[in-house]
């Protein structure tokens, strides 16, 4: 395991106790519980409306939680006014000043907490050199692009040395390309500094990618927080598998520890009665002339279409009793027809509905 | 279809013509006069003259009211401008009973007959035992332009991207200095044109100033006390300069309100 996965094992820098938040009728936040560990890159992962970003102006001290607390440091941090804590974000649409040049807008922080002169110039310039945008000192930022912005933001924020760094979807204005080149370096970037990240996305594979522990919201609860091979591999409820990656929720009927789901049977520790179990579709394989293995679910089905994606491809296959259930194998040119496929049981995960 | 909407009427054309004589011909006839040797009468002018101009230079009490204009509008722009902002900030960020009605008292002046404004101001003035004068003018304009002020800065602020504020508090900022070096420079121009505008306005109002101004006039009371005695080219020269004066401010004034919008953009 490497150092990055033990990250959150170190003590909690932030502690997020019972918060709720209501605006008016609506509970944009249920009281949601959640530790962030000093040094981790946690991602806060949901669809839109499901309370990350108002999560995150509470942490900023924008909006005041209606119930629970928060603490940073051993320290309570929701009585602070925002200038007070040691807290920096990243905008979504970067928010600089456009009236300031960029070194001016990465001063910013500094003059406002009264750092000496002296100081400034030389963290201004490493702030920038940090994020490769020395030469931009004197630009103002309405002339610069998507991605320089953003480095700005970034410099802007980091040259602060905050305990936390808030990151509000910082990437989802820029194209596909430059995303993931952004990805890098901000990965790379937190490594670096060695400040805890929290940060806020709507895109799984972005989430994945990037962090130590995603923490994955639904309706301004906590949904399950884990690390993402764990939330990948391990998803605790239905909807946990099917938004982050793909996946096959098979309906089944448990009697003395053999799960039933019409096509197929696979034996199972799940007590008796209804359960639903995810099957990624990588873990379903092509039987074709390969020996049973034992604990192997063998079954035939129709391939009703393919998707083909380069080194993969994607097959809808059609079950005899009329499931649909779909399986990623290597590429393996055109098929059709009738075929034999096979999944190993402990590759079905029994799932929370 | 396009040969008849690009084809104009020929009614039309005349129609409009006759429209912007009917308003700019009078003062194309002042400025004009300005320049007459033989003055007012004498149709048509015959001499091209810069006298009248010349005599202006040596009017001391002409200049006196000019100053006393300078110093009230210089006033009624300070006073609206601080009263305006603190109205606009209450409007667009605070959240009170009764908010609707105070935007509209807040807006009721730019309606009301000056007169009206007038007589109350001056009943105000001598009880608050100000007194007419010159003072009790510029809080008048001050108070009357204040309406002017808050549209002007309101619209400002709508346009304000409250992600810099929150930006600015982010970084360590206290809200005191988040105002001064964020909000204020971001309003910058909103602030401009509003203060051209009101000095315009307040240069050239005469309803609220008749029932406030004490024995030092302003010059649109100058040139009205004058023309009782007769006409002469001297108020056609310096109207000529009001009017280029004007037309300077105004052109910045707009200039800056289309800067403001496409900066917002």
């Amino acid at each position: 395991m490497s150092a990055a996965a033990s990250t959150w094992s170190n003590p909690s820098l932030l502690e997020i106790r019972a918060v709720s938040k209501r605006f008016g009728e609506k509970e944009v936040l249920k009281t949601l519980s959640l530790n962030v560990a000093q040094g981790e890159f946690l991602t806060l992962l949901g669809e839109s409306g499901s309370g990350k970003t108002t999560l995150l102006r509470l942490i900023a001290g924008f909006e005041q939680p209606t119930a629970g607390e928060l603490w940073m440091s051993g320290q309570r941090l929701d009585t602070l006014p925002p200038h007070k804590r040691r807290v920096n974000t990243v905008f979504q649409q970067y928010a600089l000043f456009p009236h300031l040049n960029v070194s001016e807008n990465v001063a910013y922080g500094l003059r406002a907490n009264n750092t000496p002169k002296s100081q400034i110039a030389e963290r201004v310039q490493q702030a920038l050199a940090m994020v490769r945008m020395s030469e931009y000192a004197v630009a103002k930022p309405t002339k610069l692009s998507g991605g320089q912005q953003q480095r700005i933001a970034l410099a802007r924020a980091l040259v602060n040395r905050p305990q936390l760094l808030l990151l509000d979807e910082p990437l989802s204005a820029l194209d596909a390309n430059l995303r993931k080149e952004m990805q890098g370096e901000l990965k790379s970037l937190q490594r670096e500094v060695g400040i805890t990240f929290l940060f806020v996305t709507h895109d799984q594979e972005e989430a994945m990618a990037l962090s130590d522990r995603i923490a994955l919201l639904k309706d301004g609860a906590l949904e399950q927080i884990a690390t993402p091979r764990e939330i990948y591999a391990h998803p605790a409820t239905a909807y946990t598998a099917q938004f982050i990656g793909q996946t096959n929720l098979l309906r089944a009927t448990v009697r003395a520890n053999i799960a039933d789901c019409g096509e197929f049977k696979f034996p199972t520790n799940s007590p008796d009665g209804p359960a639903l179990f995810s099957l990624r579709p990588e873990k379903i394989f092509a039987a074709s002339g390969t020996p049973s293995y034992p604990d192997s679910t063998r079954f035939f089905a129709d391939i009703r279409q393919q998707f083909y994606g380069g080194s993969t491809e994607l097959l809808e296959l059609l079950c005899s009793d009329g499931q649909v259930v779909r399986a990623r194998i290597n590429a393996a040119g055109p098929l059709s027809g009738r075929h034999e496929f096979f999944f190993f049981a402990q590759d079905a995960i029994p799932v929370k509905p | 279809m396009s040969a008849t909407t690009n084809r104009r009427p020929l009614f039309l054309t005349i129609y409009s013509c006759l429209v912007f004589a009917f308003i700019y011909l009078p003062i194309l006839v002042l400025v004009i006069y300005s320049f007459n040797r033989d003055g007012v009468g004498g149709f048509p002018p015959r001499h091209f003259t810069f006298d009248w101009y010349r005599q202006l230079t040596t009017d001391s009490a002409l200049w006196n009211s000019v100053l006393n204009s300078l110093y009230v509008a210089a006033g009624a722009v300070f006073v609206s401008l601080t009263l305006g902002l603190l109205a606009a900030l209450a409007l667009d960020r605070a959240d009170f009973p009764g908010k609707a009605l105070f935007r509209r008292l807040v807006l009721l002046p730019l309606i009301l007959p000056g007169i009206i404004t007038g007589l109350s101001l001056l009943m105000f003035a001598v009880a608050a035992g100000l007194g007419r004068g010159l003072t009790a003018v510029f809080f008048g304009h001050g108070t009357a332009l204040i309406s002017v002020a808050t549209t002007e800065i309101f619209a400002g602020l709508q346009k304000l991207d409250r992600r810099q504020e929150e930006a600015s508090l982010d970084l360590g900022a206290t809200p005191w200095r988040t105002f001064w070096l964020v909000t204020l420079p971001n309003l910058r121009l909103s602030l401009i044109a509003a203060g051209l505008l009101i000095f315009t306005l307040s240069m050239d109002e005469i309803a609220v100033t008749f029932f406030l101004i004490g024995s030092d006039n302003t010059l649109p009371q100058e040139i009205w006390g004058r023309l009782r005695r007769g006409i002469t080219p001297e108020i056609n020269a310096i109207s000529t300069l009001i009017l280029l004066v004007s037309i300077i401010l105004i052109t910045i004034w707009y200039r800056l309100r289309t800067r403001t919008q496409k900066s917002s953009l």
